[in-house]
């Protein structure tokens, strides 16, 4: 991993426009963040390391994982700061870093929901579900779910794979992006 | 012929340094029109003044020019000299050699050039100044003071006491503005009404000050000196010369659930009323709008339908047949103090601004704002002091108090901070816990604001001392659950999550100026900022002044402020008023434009342009009295030697005088033309 | 009346499959004309935008090309995690510096940015008025009318308000419109737009319940005897996850879709719009509606055929006194 030359409030910035130095730390959004109480970092805990250019301390902590992307922060927020949108930020420099800290459950579940567009255009849900499990190791939760799915009809076992699936794979290429 | 002296000032080393005025004022010497040319180590000093003076008299100078600092310093000192010597002052112009030159080369070379030049130029210019006369305008020694709250009362009462008259007028039927709401003020706890109205009965008992209340500004016109202002007297259906006061009228109306302005909307008043007992002067109004007997006559009923107050009125001094009336006062100085209202959190909105939905919008119960507070806590309010909730009447065993509602939130419309709240919020924090002991009082907090004498002791006896506990966060939303209110705050300082099952929420909203001011700024040619707070002079230095001369502003309709910053904005605006009548006449310099009627097509772009409302048109009229064409004319009473109108006069009429277009192209000229 | 494209998105073809039909047999009666766009492809929903921008944008952005393409110039996207995205995509582009040009070579698609997002809430809201009055015209009683129901917008459907822009980001009145045009009481309660835990169904389900939990007792509290909802996520969060959140001896809470909702109103069977599908079983509540909605018929003839005759006794007294 190469040493970044620019601080991480510069880096936020120049993907977002956002100036985070705008944020005063009056923690409204973080009094409406409905996953407050599970995350160690809130929303304007995000801010100030960002600020401070605390690398490590934001780009390690999980909770930037744990975030609903309900943009409850951003709607609330007085200085029109955009949290969300820096923690979506956060999160792409986190991946583009190697993605190290991603909560296992989480980080299985976007590469199966990915890895399913990728192949077939359609999210599969069958198919994501069985590699979620793979790669989560999470067999046996929700597994008496599926015989009453399958019987109300919700889940259709074989895959509905789109005609223009080369232009989902140049998509994710041009993104440089593989789940 | 011209016989111009040139002095050139050495400024100590300040311009000697890079320029070498001796050389300046050798080559000024030979320059065609200079008679004598000199230079001097401090020209503004007593002798350097005695210089000039003696060669004026020696020489029989027709122009002084005196290269030295910028006019904004020395220019009023060297003409003054000229003037005592008996030469025209305008005759007298400064050359900036050192703002414009010693301070910003280095080149001595290259600099005394420079010198040269700039000296050269300023010499041409005066070869086309003109003797002027200071103008002279008159003075009416009334003043007009808009707003009778703290502010407004005390500008009046300082220049009544001053020995001039005072017309106050106030829009709502009794003086005392939003002090007469407040239960105490902070930081003394003082009650409001206590130290309030002996001021108001002053007011209205001095010799010096016509009082118009249930009155507004209909129109202005006129100048600095000489306003003439129609205020609209609206019907009150009470002859206020009749009535003395008694409250029969009130005791008979009918109409008794009326939602009470003066009680924030927390208690009810009849259609006729007087907004507080001791409301100045003690003279009801009739609210047409919510009156049985006008509702019927608007309906278009035959007969009326009411009219028990009429009845009731010993003294026949009721009239359902009023309309509003006029007055026009004419005035020398108009006072502008017509305070504030609070932002409202509801969903209509003006344009620019957001309400609260995470809030409620102003529609969940027992969320109230300061003002309602105050009258809970007044002992002449709703509840008579008691701290009962509205929505049951229950005594509120939680009550949250949130900072910053609409203040410095940019998202919602507002980017200011509006400098009370902190303080009153301690203050309610410590009303309500000396009424309930055992009440809890928690306050969300951002900063807290409390910069003046005795202020931050203030805030911190209401933590320390009564138990207020203060959670640095703003709070996410509030809402009703059942029999409380919740609120979804945080602690900054400690990092939680702060939920809150509230009896009471009192919300801080900011302070924005009153309903009407732009209009109202129109009216008086005066600006306003993007929030409708009226623009002053110059923050720093010209404080209680407008950009119209002759209008000045004291108190929170110019920003928020306390009530102490407003008293002394009020008396501040009184000095200047007072010194604006000390003379009988004002006297103005003559930079002004004139124009020149034999060229003057009367196409009026002048008027237009001109931002002070200088300008009108004018007719001219044959000797036999018949009007043969109209041409513009500036007031110099209110001219403010801009030259806006002299850039886009089509036909070259109007002129600036002392920036003629003549002095200006020989300024250039002698740039172009001299080497 | 031309065609709207629509763009069902992953989820009403899978686990939501009862919107897309309640949706389809909706349209239908009020004569909306649906076209699904051809070839249409997953628009990312969160796993998209979470981890890459431009994939967030070029995901949905297909879509929208394809619409352009196939001549449409609106879109329906019923799943707000879908019309979200589709919407964030379109702002995106036309605001981001040199998004606009790169977009068409990331897709290898031209693409205008021409076409216009809408949800099914939007459409039905705007359908109001023809709604009210089929609800009036129906040959059975009207099942819902009185009921209580509480409008979940959730999180997607109204943020950010520069996004979506149709309704109040705070207390929006959208869905409780559509709730009133079907002749059912849209009751005030406080958890409108607070989120149910959305994408976090599967990978952190704890988080779920425990929001999911708030969301229900909430519109309990509120007397609510079922949600109506206008995303996938936030039905299968309530209505699959409702037992595992659901305390001992409560009675289950329906969840029912907003097209499912109106649906009923215009007098359309249960089994045509899908509910039989749900976790938390339809069947009850919907006998409990229907014998309310008959008893109710009943009372207003007798109370019709009360007043006739008080009116005629009254009128006979007149004549007699006469």
């Amino acid at each position: 991993m190469s040493v970044p030359s620019r601080t991480l409030a510069a880096e936020v910035r120049e993907a977002t426009g956002i100036n985070v130095a705008t944020c005063y730390q009056c923690g409204k959004c973080s009094a409406g963040c409905p996953m407050a109480s599970e995350s160690d970092l809130r929303p304007h805990n995000v801010m100030r390391l960002v600020m401070q250019d605390r690398r490590k301390d934001a780009l390690g902590d999980q909770s930037i994982w744990l975030c609903l992307t309900c943009e409850t922060c951003s709607a609330r927020c007085p200085n029109g700061c955009d949290p969300a949108r820096v923690i979506d930020a956060v999160r792409e420099i986190a991946i583009e870093a190697g993605g190290a800290d991603m909560p296992r459950t989480i980080a299985a579940f976007h590469r199966a929901f990915l890895q399913q567009i990728r192949s077939n255009g359609r999210l599969h849900e069958m198919g994501m579900v069985v590699e979620y499990k793979l790669r989560s190791g999470d067999l046996v939760k929700d597994a008496n779910n599926v015989p009453a799915m399958v019987s109300r009809g919700k889940l259709s076992l074989l895959p509905d794979r789109i005609d223009g699936l080369a232009e989902i794979k140049r998509i994710f290429e041009k993104c440089g992006v593989t789940p | 012929m011209s016989r111009i002296g040139v002095f050139v000032c050495h400024c100590g080393e300040n311009i000697a340094r890079t320029v070498d005025c001796a050389a300046v004022a050798e080559a000024l010497k030979d320059h065609p029109g200079v008679a004598v040319a000199e230079d001097y180590k401090y020209m503004c000093s007593d002798p350097g003044q005695a210089l000039v003076k003696k060669a004026i008299e020696d020489n029989n100078l027709t122009g002084v020019v005196i290269a030295a600092c910028s006019p904004h310093m020395h220019e009023k000192t060297f003409r003054r000299a000229c003037d005592q010597a008996g030469l025209n002052k305008f005759m007298c112009e400064m050359a900036n050699v050192r703002e414009h030159c010693s301070w910003i080369h280095e080149d001595r070379g290259e600099a005394t050039d420079k010198a040269i030049d700039i000296t050269r130029t300023i010499v041409e210019k005066v070869k086309h100044n003109r003797p002027l006369e200071s103008i002279h305008i008159p003075v009416t020694k009334r003043a007009l003071v808009i707003g009778g709250g703290i502010a407004g009362i005390q500008a009046a009462l300082d220049i009544a006491d001053g020995g001039h008259e005072v017309v106050l007028i106030e829009k709502e039927a009794s003086i005392g503005g939003h002090m007469s709401q407040l239960s105490e003020t902070f930081p003394t706890l003082d009650c409001s009404q206590c130290i309030l109205t002996p001021r108001m009965v002053e007011a209205y008992q001095h010799p010096n000050i016509k009082l118009h209340t249930w009155s507004e500004v209909e129109k202005v016109e006129g100048y600095i000196g000489n306003f003439e202002v129609t205020i609209r007297k609206k019907a009150r259906s009470v002859d206020e010369d009749l009535c003395n006061g008694c409250g029969d009228c009130q005791a008979a109306c009918p109409a008794k659930r009326i939602p009470s302005e003066f009680e924030a909307g927390l208690g009810k008043r009849t259609a006729i009323y007087v907004p507080f007992p001791q409301a100045v002067p003690n003279i009801p109004v009739l609210d047409r709008e919510n009156c049985t007997l006008f509702k019927g006559r608007r309906k278009g009923l035959a007969k009326d339908v009411c009219g028990k107050c009429k009845e009731a009125c010993l003294k026949a001094a009721i009239d359902f047949d009023t309309e509003d009336t006029f007055v026009t006062e004419a005035v020398g100085a108009i006072v502008v103090a017509t305070g504030f209202k609070l932002y409202d959190i509801g969903r209509e909105q003006p344009e620019g601004l957001k309400g609260y939905g995470e809030y409620g919008y102003g529609e969940v119960p027992d969320v109230i704002d300061g003002l309602q507070f105050e009258r809970l806590a007044s002992a002449s309010g709703p509840t008579e002091g008691a701290i009962l909730r509205p929505s049951d009447g229950k005594e509120p065993k939680t009550v949250v108090f949130v900072h910053c509602v609409g203040s410095r939130d940019p998202e919602k419309g507002i980017s200011y901070c509006s400098k009370i709240c902190c303080m009153y919020n301690a203050k309610h924090a410590m009303l309500y816990k000396h009424k309930v002991h055992d009440g809890r009082a928690i306050a969300f907090y951002m900063d807290i604001r409390a910069a003046g004498k005795g202020y931050d002791e203030f805030s911190r006896r209401a933590i320390e001392e009564d138990g207020a506990e203060y959670v640095r966060g703003r709070v996410s939303r509030i809402f009703r659950e059942g029999d409380k209110v919740k609120v979804w705050g945080y602690d900054t300082l400690s990092g939680e999550q702060v939920v809150i099952d509230a009896d009471m929420v009192v919300l801080a909203t900011a302070m924005r100026p009153q309903d009407g001011i732009r209009e109202l700024a129109q009216k008086l040619s005066v600006s306003t900022d993007e929030h409708g707070f009226i623009n002053e002079a110059h923050p720093k230095l010209r404080p209680v002044e407008t950009n119209t001369a002759g209008v000045f502003v004291a108190g929170a309709c110019q920003a928020p402020r306390d009530i102490p910053d407003a008293v002394a904005m009020a008396s501040a605006t009184g000095a200047k008023v007072l010194g604006l009548f000390s003379a009988d006449e004002l006297e103005r310099e003559p930079a002004v434009a004139v124009v020149d009627e034999n060229t003057c097509i009367g196409c009026m772009r002048c008027e237009l342009v001109c931002p002070y409302g200088a300008i009108e048109q004018r007719e001219i009229c044959a000797v036999d009295g018949h009007v043969c064409g109209q041409v513009a004319y500036v007031n110099p009473g209110v001219c403010q030697g801009c030259g806006t109108c002299q850039a886009v006069c089509l036909s070259k009429s109007v002129e600036l005088q002392t920036f003629t277009d003549e002095q200006i192209f020989s300024e250039i000229n002698a740039l172009a033309y001299w080497e | 009346m031309t065609d709207v494209a629509y763009y069902p998105g992953c989820s009403l073809h899978g686990t939501s499959r009862e919107f897309d039909e309640s949706l389809r047999a909706v349209a239908a009666e009020l004569g909306i004309g649906l076209a699904e766009i051809a070839d249409w492809s997953c628009c990312g929903a969160s796993s998209g935008h979470t981890t890459d921008h431009l994939l967030g944008v070029a995901l949905p952005a297909r879509n929208l090309a394809l619409a352009e393409a196939q001549g449409f110039d609106t879109v329906l996207a019923p799943c707000a995690a879908c019309y979200n995205r589709l919407s964030a995509a379109r702002l995106a582009i036309a605001t981001e510096d040199g998004l606009a040009e790169r977009i068409p070579d990331v897709l290898g698609r031209p693409f205008a940015n021409s076409v216009e997002v809408h949800n099914a809430v939007e459409l039905l809201r705007d359908a109001s008025a023809t709604i009210e009055q089929k609800v009036a015209v129906a040959v059975a009683p009207n099942p819902l009318k009185g009921v209580k129901l509480a409008a979940y917008y959730g999180c997607l459907l109204v943020r950010p308000f520069e996004v979506c822009g149709y309704d109040d980001p705070e207390q929006p009145t959208s869905m409780d419109d559509v709730i009133e045009a079907c002749g059912a009481d849209a009751v005030d309660w406080d958890m409108k737009v607070e989120c149910c835990g959305g994408a976090f169904s599967v990978s952190r389900t704890a988080s779920v319940l425990r929001l999911g939990r708030a969301i229900i007792e909430n519109a309990r509290s509120h007397s609510a005897e079922a949600i109506i909802v206008a995303c996938p996520l936030c039905h299968s969060n309530l209505d699959l996850r409702q037992k595992a959140m659901a305390r001992r001896g409560e009675e289950p809470l329906p969840i029912l879709f907003v097209t499912e909702m109106v649906g009923l109103a215009l007098g359309l069977a249960p089994a045509d719009l899908g509910m039989s599908r749900h976790f938390v079983d339809t069947a009850p509540f919907m006998t409990r509606l229907v014998k309310q909605a008959a008893e109710r018929v009943v009372a207003e003839k007798l109370a019709k055929e009360e007043a006739a005759a008080k009116a005629a006794a009254r009128a006979e007294k007149q004549k007699v006194s006469a």
